[in-house]
């Protein structure tokens, strides 16, 4: 199995971005998406930083993948798309049934989290289309990834987001704009300001959300160290880490050695601990509520 | 303009008929569509009724199948294609690629429209499911702008339906997940937001509490206005706030765009509220009759009559409407 580092979800300032990925060259990653899935508003890198980052990445020996934005909606965003996905060089992570048009019979491509693949017949369809590598979506447990593995089109790889705070949903409005009493025309791009989003409570404490910028996520960190195991079994291809602003490069380092037979799967568990100040949740994994801890205790 | 209403039972169908809707869409009952709640929807004797009902006075009948099948359901969902098929609907309203695809190939008459369950905002992707399955409608996200609505209609290889009233999902439907994340079910999976289930009431010392699957969604204090508990319309503290972390418990109405929808090619506007009463259905499908009959007669002198918006606040949810995305600010 190849581990890969999944775009980065929050909005980052461009010298954190530049920081992030030059030290994500050195880490032990195989593949790396780069790209903004989330807000067209964020500019800290353009499309020609994205490219820079992507052919210092392949230098590194790393594999690497541009991603589209999640939710399109004004003719500008549709332009990126058409310019990201015509690129010629890179594979494109489709994010959106309008990126798998522009990329359907023209160029090999992967399925981000938000394209809604539910079923063998799907995944059969956008196989003809060039699909390359899926990832299995959010809510869908493992007994749903065995029955799509057994009837899984050749030449297709699966991938499984195992780590980072779930992206949960998308709007047209954007909360941390209402968190700050602003409109979003007039943001003053504050999701600068809380670089792993911005924690929702419930009335009595819990943790519960993070809300960043139009995107709605966990509070807790998805966490399946435990199932790497499992995910052999079913062939799973690549196990996906999702960025967080402050030690992803050890998360990377304990996943991979966790991969590797380096490290115990109770090893890895505590040593993942502290990386997930909120605590973490694996719900969605064993078929249940996502916010559950079923099996990282 | 065609008013397509919403048909939770065939009580319900009648009144959206009698009242002047152009057409109805309806599910079966059980997960295959997004209001899989007890009690509602139609059985195939109840469908095929129905269906009757509505051909006699020459309006249409169309069937959400708008959910998505996993690998253990998928012969549910063939099914109720099949069965559609069987009943000989007006058109089948999709999500599902698969399903999209199954549908396409075993009965290459039916006409396909894309569900807003399907989550696609713009005209690439409308061309995707166009290209691919031969759609001939879409219905729209509620999250676009007026300006984009106007902007997908022009590129769009297919009909335009959009929301006009009812509950309003401020997330991309199809792409929400926040349900599944507290209960384990979602309107993907199982066609239900926040289902009933899950949802507990307690009068407690602080006040009455509304909890989803034992999470605290709201918390009311005397004489307060409840509200049905899905996440996106709770009170969670951020910075220090509790508020409206989301969004206010309001409900869409775009009537006073009317002229403007029409203007733009928008082909059909869509009522919200399977799970509502005949009285609401009633209610709703008389006043927008009028409303776009009104419109469609004088486009530039169009303005909503008081007692429309009067009429269709009685039976809003939440004490407030509001244009929601169409109207820039909102966003």
């Amino acid at each position: 199995m190849r581990l890969a580092l999944g775009p980065v979800l929050y909005y980052w300032a461009r010298d954190d971005l530049l920081a992030f990925y030059e030290a994500a060259a050195q880490w032990p990653v195989d593949i790396v998406y780069l790209g903004e899935t989330v807000c067209s508003k964020r500019r800290s890198f353009g499309f020609e930083d994205w490219l820079r980052v992507a052919d210092q990445l392949t230098a590194a020996g790393k594999e690497v993948v541009l991603s589209t934005l999640a939710l399109l909606e004004a003719e500008s965003e549709l332009k990126t798309l058409r310019r990201l996905c015509a690129n010629g060089q890179y594979m494109v992570e489709a994010n959106d049934l309008g990126a798998v048009h522009l990329l359907s019979g023209k160029a090999p491509f992967v399925t981000g989290p938000t394209v809604n693949l539910y079923n063998p017949a799907t995944l059969r369809l956008l196989a003809e289309r060039g699909l390359k590598r899926w990832t299995l979506p959010i809510e869908l447990s493992r007994d749903t990834l065995e029955q799509m593995q057994a009837e899984r089109p050749a030449g297709v790889e699966t991938e499984v987001f195992a780590y980072g705070r779930l992206p949960l949903t998308l709007s047209a409005r954007c909360f941390t704009a209402r968190s700050h009493n602003l409109a979003k025309d007039d943001c003053q791009y504050r999701c600068l300001d809380d670089p792993d989003g911005r924690l929702m409570r419930t009335q009595e404490g819990q943790p519960f959300l993070v809300i960043n910028g139009i995107q709605t996520m966990s509070a807790p960190t998805c966490n399946l160290i435990g199932e790497i195991d499992t995910m052999r079994r079913l062939g799973v291809d690549v196990v996906r880490i999702s960025p967080q602003s402050y030690r992803t490069g050890e998360v990377i380092a304990i996943y991979h050695a966790a991969l590797h037979g380096q490290m115990e799967a109770a090893e890895a568990r505590e040593a993942l601990q502290p990386l997930m100040p909120l605590g973490a949740c694996d719900g969605y994994w064993h078929g249940t509520a996502g916010m559950h801890r079923v099996a990282i205790g | 303009m065609e008013l397509v209403c919403p048909a939770g039972n065939l009580p319900s169908l009648k009144a959206a008929i009698d009242n002047g809707a152009d057409a109805v869409y309806l599910g079966l009952r059980d997960d295959t569509n997004a209001r899989h709640f007890p009690g509602l929807n139609f059985n195939e004797a109840k469908a095929r009724q129905g269906i009757r009902y509505a051909r006699q006075r020459g309006r249409r009948v169309f069937m959400a199948i708008n959910t998505y099948p996993r690998p253990d359901g998928w012969r549910r969902w063939t099914r109720a294609v099949d069965t559609a098929a069987d009943l000989g609907v007006d058109a089948l309203i999709l999500a599902d690629i698969g399903i999209m695809a199954y549908a396409h190939e075993r009965w290459p008459q039916l006409n396909l429209h894309l569900s807003v369950q399907a989550s696609s905002t713009n005209y690439e992707a409308l061309r995707f499911y166009h290209e691919n399955f031969g759609i001939r409608r879409a219905v729209l996200p509620r999250v676009l702008s007026l300006t984009q609505v106007r902007h997908v209609v022009e590129n769009s290889p297919v009909a335009i339906e959009v929301f006009g009233f009812g509950s309003l999902c401020v997330m991309v439907e199809g792409r929400c997940i926040l349900s599944s994340y507290v209960t384990g079910e979602s309107p993907n999976t199982c066609g239900a937001c926040s289902p009933a289930k899950f949802v507990e009431w307690k009068e407690t010392a602080g006040g009455r509490e509304s909890r989803l699957n034992g999470l605290l969604t709201d918390r009311y204090a005397d004489g307060e206005q409840t509200g049905y508990p899905t996440i996106c319309k709770g009170r969670f503290e951020v910075g220090g706030n509790t508020y409206y972390a989301i969004e206010e418990p309001t409900s869409l109405n775009t009537l006073e765009l009317l002229p403007e929808l029409m203007a733009a090619g928008v082909n059909a506007i869509k009522i919200e509220g399977r799970q509502r009463s005949p009285a609401y259905v009633a209610q709703v499908a008389r006043t927008w009759r009028e409303a776009i009959d009104a419109a469609r007669r004088d486009p530039e002198g169009f303005v909503p009559r008081v007692e429309w918006n009067a009429e269709l606040d009685k039976v809003s949810e939440g004490t407030q409407t509001t244009l929601g995305p169409y109207h820039r600010p909102w966003q």
